[in-house]
């Protein structure tokens, strides 16, 4: 019989709510965690918001010694991953260790850490050959985004293969797609996928500052993530994780798992444009979707809800729109497509995940939730995208779509099995 | 499904193309030099195996030049030789082919530069380009573009192993409508202080400084590996697809396995570097008697290194040939397990195992391949990796005559 994966416990860590209960309240509420930027000291930057998770690593039971050797965005996983471990049941009983794996994405991995350490080692950028001994004990971690799949492994004592990925802004889409694709080959029977991120640092959010991606909304911070609206400025930076517990469809019904959908169809596809600009017709995005609904065996017609990337840049509301409309068809008006980024900022990395942790909980509870802060829609962007209010929606197949620097369109299909 | 290398690129310490990266091999040549200017500030780890003499615009486009790093640079180069190797028409489709390039740490010279500017200037003078050329996706993503393929595209970061594991990961994507694959490892942390001062507490790396000894895998004298840079890519794609086009296969990826050893640097459990090259030779249909070359990890700290001989052991009753050409010009991180790969797939090809450099003497009962490189009736070859995070994979390559 064809093996299939299943998702059988969800966790989450996001901006404005740690935990899957926190995060769909939010979510549902509409209520929004962008704000300003209390990481840093943000003066002198061009965007000074983000979504911040107000975070006490002792009070979700990493004790010091973990903390100074995990940073932030890898305490982050480790307590999504615990969430969606028990939310699960026990999906390792009885699992060989050799059979479970780890896929965890993350964009920029350590870089928080390694701003900090280079700016005390090289004496606020004075030193090309910087002061090793000023180094701190793991900063090697650090360098090596390797280290959020291996911690996780630990954590939850997979022995099988373990991998991050870090495809930019698709990671946490790819991360939970390869887990898919390693249950369906046989390769594992659980996978612990998802992805991580803390990149409110100087660094990252000079990078964004220099080509103007981020939002410059700064005194108005609640309301600066503004997807597929008129008066929409660029993303807001967010932060977070979210992890999902993968098992083989017959092993989780076997064992009486509560089986929360199927991983039904993932692709992804370079666009081979340019690194960060995106070509407005979306042909190699709607070629993703496609392709995931191919594996799925579903539809166009049988989407009912689109989790949008929504990120709130120009090029890409209207490129997106214009990719899910060429892959949808005429089916693209009638379905509800939203974006959470507009209250839990883009975490880069983590957000494919944390928005695959809504779309199972959209399943759930037969809610979408809403678009937050769009009040005047481009009219280049002409689909429902549930502005403001979430909306009571029964939905058995989602779709999730990601883009990110590099070129790369991801997409994700999750349903409730054949 | 049968997946086949047709294509192959390296740049390493002993330039840039295979020709010349198989003629240091064979050689056994020392290519460890000094890296530059860290030794006067007292780094205790001052060698190194350097790209020589590389200039990006000689290879490479001046718009993508400056908007990269030195490691999306060898990996763009080096998927040019895979690809001019292949004969693969890319545009025909460009939907045919997908890129997977891996990286440990990705930009880091780049990065530090745009650091240096945050720091020593302020925010606003960040280059634009710091955002595409530090991260780890820069090489797959100029490699994807610069080459128009929009075939699946990813990227992983499990260290040394990245090559063995993409090549895991394709088959996933060939079996899954993407026919062609461009898979590689590819690092480039020498040309940056900082990330180099960044790992000196971890232990790992040699504080050697006479190029002769620094290195030297399964010795008494070992003490860590010296830290190198540079990339190999291959063009794999389903046999048939390949005998349809009449392209030439160079080697057979026939089976692959990873495992998790524990949280630490080279499979601190011990087990899992054996388990997986228990899997990757299962998944490929061959027992002990089936390989005649093992590619060794070859750390070169004593308790990697006896993991690894207790693990070929338990293997290889009998004994097999064992050859760590690494040890002659170091480890690359991402691009380690990917010159092995690209080192393994010309030693099926000229049937001649090239020998460990700086070992004297087969050590501690192993057979292996010293001094001068040994010719050999060569099926299959066992490439093993572990890395500093962990993770261990194996992959079992096979001459296309003998499958």
């Amino acid at each position: 019989m064809k093996r299939e994966a299943v998702v059988t416990g969800v966790g989450v860590v996001a901006p404005g709510g740690i935990g899957a209960a926190a995060f769909w309240d939010m979510l549902t509420a509409g209520r929004t965690a962008t704000r300003g930027i209390t990481l840093f000291d943000p003066a002198g930057y061009r965007s000074r918001i983000a979504a911040e998770v107000d975070f006490d690593p002792a009070a979700h039971g990493l004790d010091e010694q973990r903390t100074a050797r995990m940073d932030r965005y890898v305490q982050f996983a480790a307590v999504a991953a615990a969430e969606a471990l028990a939310d699960s049941g026990a999906p390792l009983a009885g699992v060989p260790p050799w059979r479970v794996g780890v896929s965890m994405g993350t964009a920029v991995g350590g870089t928080t850490r390694l701003d900090r350490e280079y700016a005390v080692t090289s004496r606020g950028g004075a030193d090309w050959v910087v002061d090793h001994t000023a180094t701190a004990p793991h900063s090697h971690l650090a360098l090596m985004p390797s280290t959020l799949s291996g911690e996780i492994a630990e954590l939850v004592g997979a022995r099988g293969p373990v991998r991050t990925v870090s495809t930019g802004c698709t990671s946490g889409l790819d991360a939970v797609g390869y887990a898919a694709q390693a249950v369906e080959d046989g390769l594992a029977d659980v996978v612990v996928a998802g992805a991580a991120e803390s990149p409110i640092s100087p660094i990252a959010m000079a990078c964004f500052d220099a080509i103007k991606a981020t939002s410059d909304s700064n005194d108005d911070p609640g309301r600066a993530s503004r997807p597929f609206d008129r008066h929409r400025n660029g993303f807001v930076m967010g932060e977070g994780a979210a992890v999902l517990v993968l098992e083989e469809a017959s092993a989780a019904r076997r064992r009486g798992a509560r089986v929360r959908c199927r991983v039904a169809g993932f692709a992804n596809h370079g666009n081979a444009f340019h690194m960060t600009g995106l070509r407005r017709e979306g042909t190699e995005m709607a070629r993703a979707v496609t392709t995931a609904l191919d594996h799925a065996r579903r539809s166009a017609t049988d989407v009912d809800y689109v989790n949008a990337h929504g990120s709130g840049t120009v090029q890409n509301d209207r490129h997106e729109t214009d990719a899910v409309k060429r892959a949808l068809g005429e089916h693209a008006r009638r379905v509800p497509m939203t974006s959470i980024k507009s209250m839990v900022g883009h975490s880069l990395g983590a957000i494919g995940s944390i928005e695959l942790v809504a779309c199972v909980l959209a399943m759930d509870t037969g809610v979408v939730p809403p678009t937050a802060n769009l009040a005047t829609p481009d009219p280049e962007c002409d689909l429902d995208y549930v502005p403001v209010t979430a909306r009571e929606h029964r939905t058995d197949v989602v779709l999730s779509v990601g883009s990110g620097f590099g070129g790369f369109q991801s997409a994700v299909v999750l349903d409730r099995g054949e | 499904m049968t997946m086949v290398i047709t294509g192959l690129g390296t740049v390493s310490p002993a330039g840039t193309g295979t020709d010349a990266y198989w003629a240091a091999l064979v050689e056994g040549r020392t290519l460890l030099t000094p890296i530059p200017d860290v030794g006067a500030r007292g780094y205790p780890v001052r060698l190194g195996g350097r790209v020589p003499g590389f200039d990006p615009y000689e290879h490479i486009e001046g718009r993508y030049v400056v908007r990269t790093d030195a490691f999306s640079w060898f990996a763009m180069v080096a998927s040019d030789e895979a690809l001019r190797d292949s004969g693969v028409d890319v545009a025909a489709d460009p939907y045919a082919t997908g890129v997977l390039i891996c990286s440990g740490s990705g930009g880091n010279e780049f990065g530090q530069r745009e650091l240096a500017a945050l720091w020593g200037r302020g925010p606003e003078f960040v280059g634009p380009y710091q955002s595409i050329a530090w991260f780890y996706a820069a090489s797959t993503g100029q490699v994807s573009i610069s080459n128009g393929l929009k075939g699946m595209c990813g990227v992983l970061t499990t260290d040394e192993p990245g090559m063995l594991d993409a090549l895991g990961q394709s088959r996933q994507a060939l079996r899954r409508g993407t026919p062609a694959m461009l898979v590689g490892g590819s690092d480039a942390a020498l040309g940056s202080p900082f990330a180099l001062a960044t790992q000196l507490g971890s232990g790992v790396l040699s504080e050697g400084g006479d190029p002769g000894t620094a290195y030297a895998p399964f010795t008494e004298g070992a003490c860590g590996f010296v830290p190198a840079e540079g990339a190999a890519v291959a063009l794999v794609e389903d046999a048939a697809t390949a005998r349809a086009r009449r392209a030439r296969v160079r080697a057979v990826v026939a089976g692959h396995a990873s495992t998790f050893g524990g949280v630490g640097a080279f499979d601190p459990g011990g087990e899992g570097l054996l388990r997986a090259a228990e899997e990757a030779m299962r998944r490929a249909g061959v027992g002990p008697e089936g390989v005649d070359v093992v590619f060794a990890d070859a750390v070169g700290l004593p308790k990697a290194d006896a993991d690894e001989v207790a693990a070929l052991r338990r293997l290889f009753p009998d004994g097999v040939a064992v050859t760590a050409p690494k040890a002659g010009f170091g480890r690359a991180y991402a691009g380690a397990g990917a010159l092995d790969v690209a080192a393994a797939v010309l030693s099926l090809e000229h049937q001649v195992v090239p020998p460990t450099p700086h070992v004297p003497d087969a050590p501690l009962g192993l057979d292996l391949v010293t001094r001068v490189a040994r010719p050999a009736r060569l099926r299959s070859a066992l490439v093993l990796s572990r890395g500093v995070g962990g993770g261990n994979s194996a992959l079992v390559l096979q001459h296309p005559d003998h499958v």
